[in-house]
């Protein structure tokens, strides 16, 4: 059929997180019958917002459901930029409590009848270190894809009771393949702490690719912000999909 | 950077937003991703009433160099402000 059929459904709605709560989340699935792949998707420190739910539809675009849990649901209700700030001033998400949102979002999107089975994650900033806690903590990511996730790395200073690990030192329990996207002029995580958990990943002999973008800093898919570099966000995203079509989809990709 | 690093200021003072006024007893100072200042970092200050429900609160997000104008600035008028008052 040409041209071929594109449709997708995108809504609010609830699900299971941690200790089985009640989690408000952002859902974005293509229409037709599947099997589609699954990917949850983990939003940076400013919140559940218009930007991520973005990319979450761009997902569902691309034939994975996608699902974007609200990390600050239990900070709630009130505007993202409200929430996200309470849970700032709070210290941030609790370690414990992310893993236990994971799990439950990526057992929800096995449970659809449009699933595959296989559910794969991506998260940005701060998400981006939640991505290499919770691939390292659960075995039920397929794929996992971090976008300049700081603190991977901490120093002691950094480790807090609400995040009381630096991610890094998960490393032999890392379950599935992580894709790594970093801009070479970031500050957090810089250049060298992505080296020193590359480093890492091959001492466990774990399946990864980490690809470092000059020219481009922190936050660089950002089409909102200055710091959006459109040439290497493009590129970049073209490795996530490919990155997704191997282990999600099983295609063979160059 | 989404560091969730927060320095935490006791205040004593009020301050107004669409509601009305309301007492000002801490601010929340952090150097992260603002959410509207159309910047990559901002120096966001969010002074709040009561920590556990910041919805209450004036929140600025300010560029690094005027964050630091307003530093001087504050320090100006605070020692002008001292002088006139004694004199």
């Amino acid at each position: 059929m040409y041209p071929p059929y594109e449709g997708q459904i995108a809504e609010t709605m609830t699900y299971r997180g941690h200790h089985g709560d009640e989690v408000s989340a952002y859902l974005a699935r293509p229409l037709g019958p599947g099997p589609f792949p699954g990917v949850v998707v983990l939003h940076h420190m400013p919140g559940w917002d218009e930007g991520t739910k973005e990319i979450t539809r761009k997902l569902a675009h691309h034939c994975y459901v996608a699902i974007c849990p609200n990390l600050h649901h239990r900070e709630g209700p009130g505007a993202p930029d409200e929430v996200a700030a309470l849970t700032r001033s709070q210290g941030g998400v609790p370690d414990d409590r992310l893993v236990g949102d994971v799990d439950g979002a990526a057992s929800y999107l096995r449970s659809m009848p449009v699933a595959s089975g296989k559910v794969g994650i991506i998260g940005f900033c701060s998400g981006g270190r939640q991505v290499v806690l919770a691939a390292s903590r659960l075995t039920s990511l397929d794929a996992a894809v971090d976008c300049w996730g700081g603190r991977v790395i901490a120093a002691p200073d950094q480790v807090t009771e609400r995040q009381p690990v630096a991610p890094i030192d998960l490393t032999a329990d890392l379950a599935c393949p992580l894709l790594g996207i970093f801009g070479a002029d970031d500050r957090s995580p810089t250049p060298e702490q992505v080296a020193e958990h590359e480093e890492a990943l091959k001492r466990h002999g774990k399946t990864y690719e980490f690809h470092m973008y000059d020219g481009a800093g922190h936050g660089f898919f950002a089409t909102d912000r200055p710091g959006y570099r459109p040439v290497q966000a493009t590129e970049a995203w073209g490795e996530v999909f490919k990155w997704y079509a191997r282990y999600l989809s099983g295609e063979e990709v160059q | 950077m989404c560091t969730w690093i927060v320095e935490k200021a006791p205040l004593s003072g009020s301050g107004r937003n669409s509601d009305g006024w309301f007492s000002v007893r801490q601010a929340n100072v952090t150097y992260d991703h603002p959410c509207h200042a159309p910047l990559d970092h901002a120096l966001i200050i969010d002074f709040v009433e009561d920590p556990d429900r910041v919805a209450q609160r004036v929140a600025v997000e300010l560029t690094a160099d005027s964050a630091r104008r307003l530093v001087a600035s504050i320090n100006a008028a605070l020692a002008s402000g001292d002088e006139a008052h004694e004199g």
